[in-house]
């Protein structure tokens, strides 16, 4: 089918261009993700009452809640109804910011428990304040451990940036439909559409994979002594 | 300062956890160089008075004194500047994993002390070399043995120039081949004058030590006295050291 195949490389620019449209969202959101989702682990561990329940609401919400449905209610409803002038590129980054959020808390919050409570103690004992032994105790150890986690959190967050098409930003998924529906190819359109997903993940979880090796704490091994 | 004033006071130290008293008003009046020791049966309290004595558990009441000024455990400030001064040996040593023994010492001097990255290593690797462990200072805890881990938490404590230092079973998580480098590190504090208060279950310690034994149980202190009055034939601290040493079959 020589004409697809012209099709296809006439495309491909197109799409790849869309792929970094989808990068810009993924690096956004799992940002947004990360401060939030550290901070409000922290404050799910050490923080008083109120302010644990007030976290405790927002996971409930953002895990329970589709993303779809989230997509709507912040770009057509809330942003909107405030009279902001949000972008789609950017209403998808913060929403899905907020909901990997919500997941990426329950992720550092298991690593800090995993913990052993020892070391805040002894922090505490050479006069550090709760803040500066999170800083500097907690935190370091907390992200080592949480890379794993966080790397399936990344390639589901990926796969999830294609639900942006919904409203229209130009990222891989809606320039694929874009094509595809011009094009009438929609088989071959969509095969490269999901290939490069799998090239965004494969790439992310490799890097991430090297991460945990290179900050790896030394004489830790899961291949005994 | 004279001898005979204390260094450290806390009085009528309780807690509870979960409506079950743990500690049922506790005293303890340290002077400087003097050694206490805490002994007594597990479950006794011991761990959780010195865990109070420096808030790391928050007690439910009490009052404390620092060279006989009194410290305001509520003020996070002061608390910090408190602890400070109160350095802890906890038993199974609680050092930071991420960090390399080096690191371990310095991490504080530099947060706390505000020193800067040249003078804590300095500080750091006298307090080390201290504790005989000068050519390990690059290893991380999880590259070295029990005894040298509890080393490495001896000089993170004394290189913040601790007023009194709490020993919290500072031997039981080892192995008997290994108590006897941590033994000798704390005899040699004992001999430069630190001032400390100890939970142990190791009688040459005790014998040889204390200047006073506390005897606690159910929370409270139930015998009190030097180990000349106190390790006689009918007292309780006597029959638990008995029952330890038919266990380690160390002579006393």
């Amino acid at each position: 089918m020589p004409e697809s195949l012209s099709i296809i490389k006439g495309a491909l620019p197109y799409l790849l261009h869309g792929s970094l449209i989808t990068a810009v969202i993924v690096t956004g959101a799992m940002t947004v993700g990360l401060l939030l989702g550290l901070s409000m682990a922290v404050g799910q561990v050490y923080g008083r009452k109120s302010l644990k329940r007030v976290i405790g609401l927002y996971i409930w919400f953002f895990q329970g809640v589709p993303i779809l449905v989230l997509l709507f209610l912040f770009y057509f409803g809330l942003f909107n109804y405030m009279g902001l002038n949000v972008s789609a590129v950017a209403a998808v980054t913060v929403v899905l910011g907020m909901t990997t959020a919500a997941y990426q808390a329950n992720i550092f919050r298991g690593a800090i428990l995993a913990l052993p409570q020892g070391q805040f103690k002894a922090a505490g004992s050479l006069g550090m304040s709760d803040m500066q032994a999170i800083l500097t105790i907690i935190l370091p150890q907390v992200l080592r451990l949480s890379i794993p986690a966080w790397s399936n959190e990344f390639s589901i967050v990926l796969k999830d940036s294609a639900l942006a098409f919904v409203l229209g930003a130009p990222e891989i998924m809606a320039r694929a439909k874009f094509v595809a529906s011009r094009t009438y190819q929609h088989l071959p359109i969509y095969i490269i559409a999901g290939l490069i997903y799998f090239v965004l993940t494969w790439a992310g979880v490799r890097a991430l994979a090297k991460l945990e090796k290179t900050v790896r704490i030394p004489g830790y091994s899961n291949k005994g002594m | 300062m004279t001898r005979n004033t204390p260094i450290l006071r806390v009085e009528n130290i309780t807690k509870s956890f979960g409506g079950n008293p743990i500690l049922k008003g506790v005293n303890l009046s340290l002077n400087k160089g003097e050694i206490k020791i805490l002994v007594g049966p597990s479950g006794g309290g011991k761990s959780t008075f010195l865990q109070c004595m420096n808030c790391l558990i928050s007690p439910d009441s009490g009052k404390f004194w620092l060279e006989e000024k009194p410290v305001d455990i509520f003020s996070k400030k002061e608390l910090y500047r408190y602890r400070q001064q109160v350095g802890m040996i906890f038993q199974d040593f609680n050092l930071f994993d991420h960090l390399t023994a080096m690191d371990n010492v310095t991490l504080a001097l530099r947060k706390v002390k505000k020193m800067d990255k040249k003078a804590a290593s300095t500080r750091a690797m006298i307090e080390l070399s201290q504790v005989g462990l000068d050519d390990k200072t690059k290893l991380y805890p999880a590259e070295l043995s029990g005894g040298q881990k509890q080393r490495v938490a001896i000089a993170r404590a004394l290189a913040m120039d601790p007023k009194v230092l709490l020993l919290d079973e500072p031997t039981s998580a080892l192995d008997p081949d290994l108590t006897g480098e941590v033994i000798d590190v704390i005899r040699n504090l004992a001999k430069k004058g630190m001032t400390m208060v100890m939970a142990t279950h190791q009688i040459s310690l005790i014998r040889t030590l204390a200047d006073e034994i506390l005897f606690m149980e159910a929370g409270t202190v139930v015998e009190q006295g030097s180990p000349k009055g106190l390790l006689v034939p009918g007292t309780r601290s006597q029959g638990f050291c008995d029952k330890l040493n038919s266990l380690s079959g160390e002579g006393i």
